[in-house]
């Protein structure tokens, strides 16, 4: 006989802090559907960012998420650039790449942390933060702040990076990496950690292009797509770097792709720097007014392609702001890789595309008071089309 | 029945004694998993806390919950312990016991989680059902294990079933010495990493797939029982170790020192265990104790019975 149940996964749930509902069906304790439901979040960021001036609406954006914090801003300044193509000193734009590549390693070892917690590793999950600490105190050196580093401006950054420090910025990534090919040693040496992870959650090549997968999760599955290679803007153009790409698609997959990511990561990271001693120059031209038009921001957010879109009619602030996150696009690959699998491997299976829903919506219910369509109108619409149809019927 | 049985039931070493161990060694679990985290930990008497605190709180029992079952199941279960705890202890330090003790010790134990899986199955909530289920699991695949485990020491002194029977037949050489000894030993360890619900296998309470499994749906003074009859495993099962295989304790002199870190180098271990892997699946579970763990077990039984 067997049992079907369906099982929850959220509004709020231990797996994944923020709300998120997923119901999973199984059958004993084998995953046979699975159908999830977003909207929890009531942000309205894209309408909050229609009322604020061009400034003011980068500073929002970097609220959107508070992990992947300056993935949205690089976008959007991408974006109001493009209206009327400006461009930017070259200093601003090592900086630039420098503080992006710093949070794809702090977002990568915060995930680390995460997914360790999620199969019950609680040791990794503290040393991974651990590692992830002398990160931050990096962005605090570049930037001040730790979390939300509200470098980004359109034209160029904020803040300059200070010569006398590049020294032990390098000895902090020399740390990262050792750490990074210990993580990857125990990932390969650890039997247990093996079992658990090998061959779990396989989204294949043909469903992450179907599916439309972006990032990592799309790496792990052997799609070669990166924004930083594929359409290279700020400074990954002149910097050498690989972008790692692995065939099999399950979760070990989608680990070992982010710790070579970090790798990477680290080497455009000192490249950067090294520029930095030695590029002068001002780090910001001055803009002062953009025009009417549209502009595309496309950047390569720890989890995969975050894509702005803005709409401009000649004043200070957009008419129109378009966020895709990379998320957005990553979840849906649930349905082809949780099916037929046991609950345990689902849950890391959910986890390990690295979901941000906070990211991903930003859902807004407009609410008329002067109007009710469901009074008034729709009930007129319906009877007319009744009617049409009744005379039909009669002809 | 004797005064002082009550005494051992209930003061030393029954109840209050392994309730307060158990709640002190339940400390040094956080503070040296802390410790390997690179955390701080909690303050040292933050288990007596917790316990009273959870005594004064609100029990909130469900619509769907059969409530008899689902209040008695915790007490129940703690009983078991208590009783447990009472017997190997009583073997322990007065040499006072009954013969085929060690079956009842079988038995009981089993009970205990038998008790887990009536109390998170009849709660109505999905997630404590499952958790009931995977423990049903975890049951089948560490109960012949540890069944063989407990049977070396039996035959290795002479068939003989009550543990002071057992301790005394270890006054010329303890059993962990031996081939045998050694192997059941640390198949036992294993064993009680599993009957404990602790990393690896703490598949029925598995925080982050089905929210503490069996005890989520538990509140107030019923939570602090089972929080206290857990703590109290921390004790029960490496004394129940130390008096199969490594010769009880000796309370004179230096003895209490050697006594103390014996059962800190077997608590430790478990630690150690505890920190260094991830939670594995119900299926690995199985698989490792039906095809590792019972034949490593059911060899050290052989090499009993021929005597190594």
């Amino acid at each position: 006989m067997s049992m079907v149940n369906n099982i929850p996964v959220g509004p709020f749930h231990p797996l994944l802090e923020e709300a998120e509902y997923f119901n999973i069906v199984v059958d004993g304790e084998t995953v046979v559907d699975i159908d999830m439901d977003i909207g929890w979040m009531h942000r309205g960021h894209e309408f909050i960012s229609e009322q604020k001036s061009f400034t003011q609406s980068i500073y929002l954006v970097e609220r959107i998420c508070g992990i992947c914090s300056t993935s949205h801003p690089i976008a959007c300044v991408h974006a109001f650039e493009d209206v009327d193509n400006i461009e930017i000193p070259e200093r601003a734009a090592y900086i630039r790449s420098l503080v992006g590549e710093l949070e794809r390693i702090h977002s990568h070892l915060l995930w680390f942390g995460l997914a360790g917690h999620f199969i019950g590793y609680d040791t990794v999950w503290m040393w991974a933060w651990k590692y992830r600490e002398p990160i931050l105190q990096m962005f605090e050196i570049i930037s001040g702040n730790r979390n939300h580093y509200g470098m980004m401006r359109i034209g160029g950054v904020a803040k300059d990076v200070d010569p006398a420090r590049i020294p032990e910025m390098m000895k902090i990534l020399d740390m990262v990496d050792d750490k990074m090919n210990m993580i990857i040693k125990v990932a390969k040496d650890d039997p247990v950690l093996r079992s658990r992870l090998k061959g779990v959650g396989v989204l294949t090549h043909k469903d992450a292009v179907e599916l439309c997968a972006v990032g990592p999760t799309a790496r792990a599955s052997g799609v070669n797509t990166d924004v930083r290679q594929d359409e290279p803007n700020d400074a990954y153009g002149w910097v050498k770097f690989d972008v790692p790409v692995l065939p099999n698609g399950d979760v070990y997959d989608k680990f070992v792709v982010r710790a070579l990511e970090i790798i990477e990561s680290t080497k455009i990271c000192r490249q950067c720097l090294e520029k930095l001693a030695t590029v002068k120059g001002p780090i910001l031209n001055n803009v002062k007014h953009i025009s009417a038009g549209e502009g595309l921001g496309r950047y390569e957010a720890p989890r995969g392609e975050v894509f702005h879109f803005i709409k401009t009619d000649g004043t200070n602030r957009p008419i129109r702001h378009k966020v895709r996150a990379p998320s957005f696009n990553n979840i849906p690959t649930y349905v082809a890789s949780c099916k037929g699998i046991p609950l345990a491997d689902a849950l890391i299976t959910l986890a390990s595309v690295d979901p941000c829903y906070c990211c991903t919506e930003r859902s807004l219910k407009v609410v008329d008071i002067n109007r009710d369509p469901f009074q008034i109108d729709l009930l007129k619409l319906s009877r007319e089309k009744t009617q049409q149809i009744r005379s039909k019927i009669h002809e | 029945m004797r005064p002082e049985y009550l005494f051992y039931l209930l003061v030393f070493p029954g109840l209050l004694f392994t309730g307060t161990l158990g709640l002190v060694v339940g400390c040094v679990d956080r503070k040296v998993s802390a410790r390997f985290q690179f955390r701080v930990g909690p303050p040292f008497l933050q288990n007596f806390n917790d316990f009273f605190k959870l005594l004064g709180k609100e029990t909130i029992i469900t619509k769907e919950a059969v409530a008899s079952l689902f209040i008695s199941a915790p007490f129940i279960a703690f009983s078991m312990i208590v009783l447990v705890s009472a017997m190997i202890g009583t073997a322990m330090f007065f040499g006072v016991s009954f013969g085929g003790d060690v079956i009842v010790v079988m038995y009981l134990l089993m009970l205990y989680s038998v008790m887990v899986i009536l109390g998170g199955a009849c709660t109505g909530n999905v997630y404590s059902s499952i958790g009931a289920g995977r423990e049903i699991k975890l049951l089948l695949a560490d109960e012949l294990a540890f069944i063989l485990v407990l049977l070396v020491p039996i035959v290795k002194s002479g068939y003989v079933l009550s543990l002071d029977g057992i301790l005394a037949a270890q006054q010329d050489g303890l059993f962990i010495g031996s081939a045998s000894g050694i192997i059941a030993f640390i198949v036992g360890i294993l064993c009680i990493q599993a009957k404990m619900t602790l990393t690896p296998f703490d598949i029925p309470e598995a925080e982050t797939e089905i929210v503490d499994g069996p005890f989520m749906e538990y509140s107030g003074p019923p939570l602090a029982f089972w929080k206290l009859s857990h703590l109290m495993m921390w004790v029960t099962f490496p004394f129940l170790l130390i008096l199969l295989f490594w010769g009880g304790f000796n309370l004179s002199g230096l003895g209490i020192l050697w006594a103390i870190l014996k059962y800190l180098l077997i608590v430790v271990v478990m630690i150690i265990i505890k920190n260094t892997n991830p939670r594995v699946r119900i299926d690995t579970a199985l698989n490792f104790f039906w095809k590792y763990a019972t034949p490593l077990a059911l060899i050290a039984l052989i090499l009993a019975v021929l005597g190594a």
